[in-house]
């Protein structure tokens, strides 16, 4: 797999706390067994209400590849089909208050880095790219910064999420699967009780 | 087997903390492989539920390395979410829903899988069969591809949610990489008045801790009014610790946890029946056990909850009224704002008298025998609002038979509820049950998302199913305590 320690390119501000990953990709399209086609759908009944209004439909924000959100974004069911429909409209970070755990973890499993910033840096980089969408932000995971222009941010990440990206190890069932061994002994073990 | 604190890890640990521990630290170091070289836990799955919806690119998944199941015996799949509620027919009407079922029934053929499809006495929603079945057992961990698989704490299990590249990880290993959570203990201490239901306790938990609340937590019940609560009751309690945002959340196992288990179809059996439950109870959190955080309700204080927002924190308690944006803190009127516009209030109102269009008694969260007896309670002798469409969707096939044997069946459809089979259903709408337009449905279902009900601009209140059958019946949301006059021939 391949190193993921910096993400280069334009913002998409996204702006709501708890934005839930039904909104992000609605149930109805989890009915297909794979996960192509997803990226077009991405937030679609939002879209659909804001008619045109929407970020995602901004032209403004055309080509842009880092998202930035507020807190506690992908709450809600663990569907793996909302960091999917993500990737898939080309987004390469997303960048927030917070988010949901399981959201979080999917992300990581398909090379999606989300990094944290406190609620003022959220709010700054989201005033910053509405005003100025053509700023390029850099999202460095090793020294944990995010710079866009002469705005700078910490960043952070959980360390064993941040390893996985800088050493290109972001996908762990090979990490798993290493010691299996190991796993055959806590299985008897189990069964043994 | 004796108990080891997640401190000895790091050698940090005192005796004391050797000593006592939580129930989730003793499940927690008893399925622990190793600890990875990124920090993590790599952590055994006990129990790996499958279903139709999150599973099919995880087999494809394996297929495209050659990868097997590593332990399929500790492996089952139902399917819940996409299947119609009313004709279940084959093929189904909706060709996409067909092939997701038909790829569930290939896949699980062909890794050797034990599959409870349609038509199987053991159908069901995920979270409904597994404890129906005895799978869900004290003491081990649990992972599904589905948020709410919380709901298998009540029996002392942790059970995750997880995504679909983890569905993976488990079935090639058997095995997670998570880091540990921290626990918080909740304590709701009395006893809860009438008509306020498990369902009311967690929404009352979700609006107080916060929808974020619980991050980076387990959650685990006590207190007298949850020891008190039956197995049915603590799954509705344990399905919704997601919505607060808390990954796991569980009770202690206790003589109800056993009472329940003895007997079911996979359930230890004869001499290995009392063996497992000295061990099991050898698993509950000790007295003197250290939590990382603790929070207490009294349960005098909780009234019926009705959510009015677009999140399960958004409720207040049915005689209360809904916020204004104006009355909230700084942080919270965006979303305040948000949520009074696309339900349209305008803030300030009596939820109590908010008028509906349909009532959904089913899910994960409310769809067992007790719920729909609870329901059947307040439909007996009544009839359903004319303008309102009601449906009663049984959790799994064995609920179904459960509740026709009591003839809650006929309850319902002479109050004019439509009688259904068993499926996430209006849950989720991934299947035929949906809302249409703006229409306000009060639901036992555990989430009120924008359009969570297959309606893009659809509208939930999310309520204890006894508030579900009651608004049903008035056309409106009232509180099941006192709205309705005694129906005749009931009292």
């Amino acid at each position: 797999m391949s190193r993921i320690d910096r993400i280069r390119g334009t913002g998409l501000p996204l702006r709501g706390d708890d934005v839930d990953t039904d909104r992000i990709i609605p149930a109805r399209y989890l009915k297909a067994v794979t996960f192509e086609g997803l990226g077009e759908h991405a937030f679609e009944d939002d879209r659909i209400a804001l008619a045109g209004a929407h970020p995602f439909d901004s032209p403004r924000f055309a080509g842009a590849t880092i998202l930035l959100v507020n807190r506690n974004f992908g709450c809600g069911s663990s569907r793996e089909h909302a960091p999917q429909a993500l990737y898939r409209r080309s987004l390469r970070a997303v960048v927030g208050e917070g988010f949901s755990e399981i959201f979080f973890g999917n992300s990581v499993a398909l090379g999606l880095p989300c990094v944290t910033v406190s609620r003022d840096d959220a709010a700054a980089l989201q005033e910053l790219v509405e005003r100025e969408p053509a700023t390029e932000l850099v999202v460095d995971l090793e020294a944990q910064r995010l710079t866009a222009g002469a705005f700078e941010a910490a960043v952070t990440m959980p360390a064993a999420a941040r390893d996985a990206f800088i050493t290109g190890r972001w996908d762990g069932l090979n990490l798993l699967l290493d010691r299996f061994e190991d796993v055959r002994a806590v299985a008897q073990r189990l069964e043994g009780q | 087997m004796p108990a080891v604190t997640a401190g000895t890890l790091d050698g940090s640990a005192t005796f004391s903390d050797l000593m006592a521990a939580t129930l989730f630290s003793k499940v927690w170091d008893a399925h622990t492989v190793r600890v990875l070289p990124t920090g993590q836990t790599q952590l055994f799955v006990g129990l790996h539920l499958v279903h139709e919806v999150t599973s099919p690119q995880a087999f494809d998944m394996l297929r495209l390395r050659g990868l097997r199941v590593a332990f399929p015996e500790r492996t089952v799949a139902t399917v819940d979410h996409i299947v119609p509620t009313d004709s279940q027919e084959r093929p189904f009407r909706d060709a996409m829903a067909e092939e997701m079922l038909s790829a569930l029934e290939r896949n699980c053929a062909e890794f050797g899988i034990r599959l409870h499809t349609l038509g199987s006495a053991a159908q069901g929603i995920v979270h409904v069969i597994g404890p129906e079945l005895g799978l869900t057992q004290p003491g081990t961990t649990i992972a599904c591809g589905d948020s709410h698989t919380s709901t298998h704490g009540a029996f002392g299990a942790i059970a995750f949610g997880i995504g679909t590249s983890q569905v993976r990880d488990v079935l090639a290993s058997q095995c997670l990489a998570l880091d540990p959570l921290k626990v918080r203990r909740i304590d709701v201490d009395g006893v809860l008045g009438p008509g306020v239901t498990a369902k009311d306790v967690v929404l009352e938990i979700i609006r107080r801790i916060g929808v974020n609340g619980g991050a980076g937590y387990a959650y685990e019940y006590g207190g007298s009014a949850v020891e008190a609560m039956s197995m049915e009751e603590r799954m509705t309690l344990c399905n919704m610790s997601i919505e607060g945002a808390a990954r796991a959340g569980y009770v202690n196992p206790d003589e109800t946890t056993f009472a329940y288990l003895e007997g079911r179809p996979f359930a230890p059996q004869g001499d290995a029946w009392p063996v497992a439950v000295a061990r099991w109870r050898s698993l509950a959190s000790d007295a003197a056990a250290a939590y990382d955080d603790r929070f207490r309700l009294d349960a005098a204080d909780i009234e019926p909850n009705v959510t009015w927002g677009i999140n399960p924190g958004q409720s207040v308690p049915v005689s209360g009224r809904v916020p204004r944006a104006a009355d909230v803190p700084d942080g919270e009127r965006a979303s305040v704002a948000e949520a009074l516009d696309y339900m349209g209030f305008s803030g300030g109102e009596q939820i109590a008298g908010t008028r509906i269009d349909v009532a959904f008694i089913g899910s994960c969260t409310n769809g067992r025998l007790s719920d729909l007896r609870a329901a059947a309670e307040v439909a007996r002798g009544r009839r359903v609002a004319p303008h309102v469409k009601a449906l009663v969707v049984p959790g799994s096939v064995a609920v179904k038979a459960a509740a026709e044997r009591e003839g809650l069946d006929d309850v319902f459809r002479a109050a004019c509820f439509e009688w259904r089979s068993a499926g996430c259903s209006m849950c989720l709408a991934m299947n035929p049950d949906r809302l249409e337009g703006r229409q306000v449905c009060a639901s036992s279902s555990n989430r009120n998302f924008k359009g969570r009900q297959g309606s893009p601009t659809g509208r939930t209140l999310l309520m204890s199913p006894a508030m579900v059958a009651a608004a049903a019946v008035a056309g409106e949301v009232v509180d099941v305590r006192t709205a309705l006059a005694p129906a005749e021939g009931t009292r």
